[in-house]
């Protein structure tokens, strides 16, 4: 194999917040030594962003990917050209994780349509008779904790034939009476979604209730915006025909990397909202959608 | 060569070689004296434990006669009883205190842990029909979904792997056998492990998914608490993966963590993967999969912080209530006990919880989904609703455990309200304490009797009360009434094996607590309810289980044979396999419990009968162990058996004892020795002066040894019995029988193989036929010559035996047996013998010291020690030097002990032996010393003086 070019942060988790420094080392090993015109590591945090096709055209959706939006990024000469002797060599580095001006550093984010991302990039550049080595690592970074605190918005919600919308022919509908409430719809992200419903009655059985965590991206450019919500997860709390007036847990735990704090820029906003869905047996599809405020404590 | 034997007083020898005689006094110290710790009063204070192995030494001394006089209080209790009583108790409390809350962190051994279910279950419920396995190693959609283009590089490779497993591995497997459908679940399990192994962990964790998924499919429904049984060995299996993979995480410096370790000192990593499980894990979609494998990997909860385990568990209680069939979550909240209790013993309340939530959910039993889903399976009520008992059982027993009286009266009055139901009623009994149960019995009784018929089994409620019963008393005022409400039900039952199943259990309790009239009329239910349709072939293990139970409590059998069913009952079991097992049984309670010997021809009939049975079963293939076991239990029957005085029928007994066990070996030698025993009392009755009848009787005795003896096979229980049923009719002046004997004896050395098999192995015999011969040689000493045979018949006869037959070419034993036969013959030239038997003329009365006699002795003496010398000529090859010596040595020491030295041949002889022992340097100079020293010694007594002459000319060679 040659030559290995390693990058390993300090932390197990990955995890950084602004202000705090990003240490670690560059490992590289080889049977030999080294000859390289120099080892640089970068750090680059950047949004990307995508137009869905449903919007904009195919080809424009294709093409006109949004320019990516820099956050952070720096770079560092680690090791000036010369020789690395063989065998194993650590070269620890440290990066301060600081904002200039007013910019934000926005937590890491998977999602469709928007990408929150942050990674570290070692490159060795070697002579032409030899490749340049790079080893890209990601990191995760966590948003500063919101200032304030986290008023608990607690919603109750009933759910009969009357009180939904989009139906057809209501009269076709079994009778049924969901009641619940969720403790707060303004979540912390490390804490569980919680909350209790209970099927108060229902004329047919109860096949599946459903949470399901959607998130809403929308992406703002020249000639408008465009807003999508797609599904993250999806939990189900019960399973099969549950006993009536018994309170059933709400509990859903917000998954790593594909959430974050709810998020409104000049250019993108990311949303989340959580549908509860009711399966019955005759395949009525009963859903209740509440939007959320995720935050960071 | 002629060789004079020294004449000998051996009263007055005896006299100088006994030691001196000490009076025993009994305050001493004595080696025999058991340890004996008298309890002290203070020690009652303690806890029981400690008085315990005290008051059990103490009992076993009663059983020691001399302890009642070598009485004393040892150094150790003495001690204990000075200690300060205030102190002690203290510290007892304080241990104590320590062990309850040890208790309470750890579930002790008494509490019966699930492996000893888990078979049970999977014996129980099982199934002919077909079973499905529906395995999408890929519907982990959720993640799927999540295809963005930027995903991270390890995101994007874990779905690739998704990807991977999706293709080709969705089977489904339909129209499985049980079996098929157990192996396939253990190759599941093979599976899990190996992924695990290779590091697939993600495959690992699908296959755990996978697997608990099977456990929302209620198909094939009577077969699904033996599908929870194998499906969570594999979570089990899981969840110890993933938490010794953490805890090795957790090593530091090659030192592992220490069993109570604190979330502080585990390292990031570890909690980093650790919480990666966690995430994972609520990311599954469907509810079931996702609580049983968080379930399962409870315990990790510890390296994540102090609390976490208590906060979870509440957390899954509430969670199964969205499991919507009632038996998917009952197992569900089975699952959670059993983790719960091995993780987290002392959280009671979320045990408690999971009942109650299953009380709120009891309702849906009788719903329509439910008694829809039963109709399309065509399964009955009562069959469905013991589906549920492996369960609640179990969730019982944890909330049972170690719980307070107060917690189990709520429980009860909760499973009331819900209207007596009997599944609950059932559960409830048999996982509460049996006290608790007991004490309540008749409230237990009246429950069940309002139960709803149409439910739960009524019989499997007796069946439990009838346990607990078995294990605690009720109040003894209810006790009659008790037994007469159950039996009235159970007496009614129609189907034999739920009949059975019953009665079996409450056999114990009519045993335990009634006299043998209403065991009497148990039994003969028993029999009237298993006759008709011989349906006690299906019920063998029961039926046996009731003897045993019986023979428990009535070991008295005088009075268990006064039980007139018993022995009808005994009749039920036609199968001879069961018939033995159960004979073998009371055979052994007998043994063990019958004090003294018998003649109650009640006992002897039925027995005799028993045992006939026993016996009659062996055959050529039967083991030999089994036989040596047979034989013993019949033996011991045999010694149990005593007419008293009148050994007529005594001896009639044994003979019919021998036409019934003639297959048995072992108890033909008992028989015996028993016949040669009662010989033996009859002479000690008769003071050895036999009248004209107990003559005869005696004869009749010898008789029955000497034509029984021959039908043994093993050869040296042939020749020793010779010997000793010819020592026995010695002693009963039965002369020519005893003669009979010793010739039946000298014939069949002959016979007596090179090797025989002793305990299985072969083994030269020459060792046993060398022990076997001095034995013999011994009695002849005291055998008169028989008047129409010549002198000294028997050991002529003997003699010629031992130089016929074929010694093992490089041994001696010839050579010693005749040496020894030279001590035999100087005894016989005594003019008193040395012993004698008592009212039997020996030779030495016979002849009188005879010149003749002696010549004829003198004559055989010859021809022994020219033999002797011959052998130890051969002796002088190089090889052979060493046995040359210590032949010769042997030989000098008997004629130094029998010769009489001032015979100047046969002193000449002692020194060339002497020197042939040392010539060659093979002669232990040790032992050479202490013989000359002993000479020297000898020759300070009266009448030795030729002995320093002796010494004088016995040099000593030394080493060099």
């Amino acid at each position: 194999m040659g030559t290995a070019l390693d990058v390993r942060v300090k932390r197990a988790g990955k995890v950084y917040r602004d202000g705090e420094v990003l240490s670690g080392v560059v490992v590289i090993t080889s049977k030999d030594t080294v000859q390289h015109q120099g080892i640089s590591l970068t750090m680059e945090g950047s949004v990307n962003l995508q137009l869905s096709a449903k919007n904009v055209g195919v080809f424009e959706a294709f093409c006109n990917t949004a320019k990516p939006i820099q956050i952070i990024n720096s770079t560092i000469e680690m090791v000036k050209p010369g020789k690395l002797p063989s065998g194993k060599t650590e070269i620890p580095f440290e990066f301060p994780l600081q904002m200039k001006g007013n910019k934000v550093l926005y937590e890491t984010y998977h999602g469709v349509f928007v990408n929150i991302q942050y990674t570290l990039r070692c490159d060795m550049r070697r002579s032409l008779l030899a490749k340049d080595l790079t080893k890209t690592c990601e990191f995760i970074v966590h948003s500063m904790s919101q200032k304030g605190k986290l008023l608990p918005s607690p919603v109750d919600f009933t759910i009969t034939p009357e009180t939904l919308q989009n139906v057809k022919e209501r009269a076709s509908l079994p009778k049924f009476l969901i009641r619940g409430h969720l403790n707060s719809t303004n979540c912390v992200i490390t804490q569980p979604l919680t909350g209790e419903l209970v099927v108060e009655s229902a004329e047919a059985a109860v096949k599946s209730i459903e949470l399901q965590l959607v998130r809403v991206e929308t992406c703002g450019c020249a000639e408008g915006y465009a807003r999508d919500a797609t599904e993250i997860q999806n939990i189900q709390i019960a399973d099969g025909d549950v006993c009536r007036g018994l309170p059933i847990p709400i509990h859903m735990v917000f998954p790593r990397l594909f959430t974050c704090p709810t998020l409104e820029t000049t250019n993108f906003k990311v949303e989340f909202e959580v549908n509860i869905v009711v399966l019955l047996h005759d395949d009525h599809l009963i859903t209740e959608n509440f939007p959320l405020k995720l935050c960071r404590m | 060569l002629l060789r004079h034997a020294r004449s000998r007083n051996y009263v007055s020898e005896s006299e100088v070689c006994k030691l001196e005689s000490v009076p025993l006094d009994f305050g001493d110290y004595h080696p025999l004296k058991p340890i004996t710790v008298t309890e002290s009063k203070t020690k009652k204070m303690n806890r029981k434990g400690s008085t315990s192995s005290t008051s059990s030494s103490s009992s076993s001394s009663m059983m020691d006669p001399l302890s009642s006089v070598l009485d004393g209080t040892d150094p150790l209790s003495l001690f204990a009883a000075a200690a300060d009583p205030v102190t002690t108790a203290a510290a007892t409390d304080g241990t104590r205190r320590k062990r309850d809350k040890d208790e309470s962190s750890a579930v002790g051994s008494d509490f019966e842990p699930w492996s000893s279910k888990r078979g049970e279950i999977l014996a129980r419920y099982t199934t002919t029909e077909k079973l499905s396995i529906n395995l999408y190693m890929g519907s982990e959609k959720g993640k799927a979904t999540t295809t963005g283009s930027a995903v991270s590089e390890k995101v994007r490779t874990r779905l690739e792997e998704l990807d991977d497993l999706e293709e080709g591995s969705q089977k489904e497997l339909l129209n499985l056998t049980q079996q098929d459908y157990m192996n396939r679940i253990e190759e599941l399990n093979q599976s899990l492990k190996d992924a695990w192994s290779s590091d697939q962990k993600v495959k690992a964790l699908k296959i755990v998914i996978q697997c608990s998924k099977l456990l929302s499919d209620t198909t094939v429904i009577q077969f699904y608490p033996s599908k929870f049984v194998l499906i969570t060995d594999i979570l089990d299996t899981f969840g110890k993966l993933v938490y010794e993979r953490i805890l090795s995480m957790c090593m530091d410096n090659r030192v592992s963590l220490p069993d109570n370790f604190s979330p502080e000192s585990v390292n990031d990593t570890a909690k980093e993967t650790c919480l990666n499980w966690f995430f994972k894990i609520a990311s599954i979609r469907e509810l079931i999969p996702r609580f049983y494998v968080e379930a399962a990997i409870l315990k990790c909860n510890k390296f994540l912080s102090k609390t976490g385990i208590s906060e979870c568990l509440p957390r899954l209680t509430s969670m199964i209530r969205g499991i919507g069939d009632p038996l998917v979550a009952v197992y569900a909240r089975a699952y959670l006990c059993r983790v719960g209790m091995e993780v987290a013993p002392q959280l009671k309340e979320s045990l408690n919880k999971n009942f109650f939530d299953f009380l709120l959910t009891f309702k849906q039993i009788h719903g329509d989904t439910v008694q829809n889903q039963l109709v399309v399976q065509c399964v009955e009520i009562p069959l469905y609703l013991t589906l549920y008992s492996p369960a609640i059982d179990w969730i019982l027993q944890c909330i049972a455990y170690h719980a307070p009286e107060v917690l189990l009266t709520e429980m009860m009055e909760r499973c009331k309200k819900l209207g007596n139901n009997a599944l609950l009623l059932n559960s409830v009994m048999s996982a509460f304490r049996a006290e608790f149960i007991a004490a309540r019995s008749m409230d237990f009784i009246a429950m069940i009797k309002e139960c709803d018929e149409s439910g739960f089994p009524k019989h499997l409620l007796f069946r439990s009360l009838g346990l607990n019963l078995a294990l605690a008393d009720p109040p003894e005022n209810d006790r009659l009434q008790i037994l007469n409400e159950a039996w009235k039900v159970i007496t009614k039952l129609k189907n034999p094996q739920d009949y059975i199943n019953c009665a079996e259990v409450w056999v114990e309790y009519t045993c335990r607590h009634f006299t043998k009239r209403e065991v009497n009329t148990v039994l003969a239910d028993v029999i009237k309810h298993m006759t008709p349709d011989r349906a006690f072939e299906d019920a063998y293990p029961q039926l046996q289980s009731i003897i045993q139970k019986v023979i428990t409590y009535i070991y008295d059998f005088a009075l268990l044979f006064s039980v007139e069913k018993f022995l009808p009952f005994l009749d039920m079991f036609q199968k001879e396999s069961v018939r033995v097992e159960v004979c073998k049984c009371i055979m052994e309670s007998f043994i063990k419990h019958q004090q003294e010997s018998t003649k109650d021809p009640v006992i002897l009939n039925a027995l005799l009968h028993i045992c006939k049975t026993m016996h009659d079963s062996v055959n050529a293939l039967t083991l030999e162990d089994e036989k040596r076991m047979l034989a013993a239990l019949i033996n011991g029957f045999i010694k149990m058996v005593s007419f008293g005085r009148d050994f007529e029928q005594q001896l009639s007994f044994y003979v019919e004892a021998r036409s019934m066990f003639c297959n048995l070996e072992p108890v033909l030698v008992q028989l015996i020795h028993s016949v040669n025993q009662l010989a033996m009392e009859t002479r000690k009755v008769m003071k050895g002066n036999h009248s004209r009848k107990t003559a005869a009787f005696v004869r009749a005795c010898v008789a029955f040894c000497f034509i029984t003896i021959p039908s043994l096979s093993s050869i040296f229980t042939r020749l020793n019995l010779y010997l000793h049923s010819g020592q026995v009719a010695l002693a009963n002046q039965c002369l020519s029988q005893a003669d009979a004997f010793f010739k039946a004896a000298v014939s069949l050395v002959p016979d007596v193989p090179k090797m025989i098999s002793v305990d299985g192995k072969m083994r030269p015999s020459d060792a046993f036929l060398l022990e076997f011969l001095c034995n013999f040689f011994s009695t002849l000493l005291v055998v008169p010559d028989h008047p129409e045979q010549g002198v000294l018949f028997l050991v002529r006869g003997l003699l010629n035996v031992i130089q016929d037959y074929t010694w093992e070419d490089n041994s001696d034993d010839k050579i010693r047996i005749y040496t020894n036969v030279l001590h035999l013959l100087s005894a016989m030239t005594q003019e008193a013998y040395i012993y004698h038997v008592d009212k039997v003329d020996s030779n030495d009365a016979l002849y009188g010291g005879d010149s003749k006699f002696l010549a004829e002795i003198n004559k055989l003496s010859e021809t022994v020690v020219s033999q002797i010398l011959d052998h130890l000529k051969t002796l002088g090859k190089e090889e052979t030097l060493k046995r040359q010596s210590q032949l010769a040595l042997y030989f000098f020491n008997t004629i130094l002990a029998h010769g009489d030295l001032r015979n100047n041949r046969l002193n000449q002889l002692s020194v060339n032996l002497w020197n042939l022992a040392q010539k060659h340097g093979f002669a232990d100079t040790k032992t050479m010393v202490k013989t000359l020293e002993h000479i020297k010694r000898r020759s300070k007594q009266p009448e030795m003086s030729h002995f320093t002459d002796l010494a004088l000319r016995l040099p000593l060679q030394s080493r060099t």
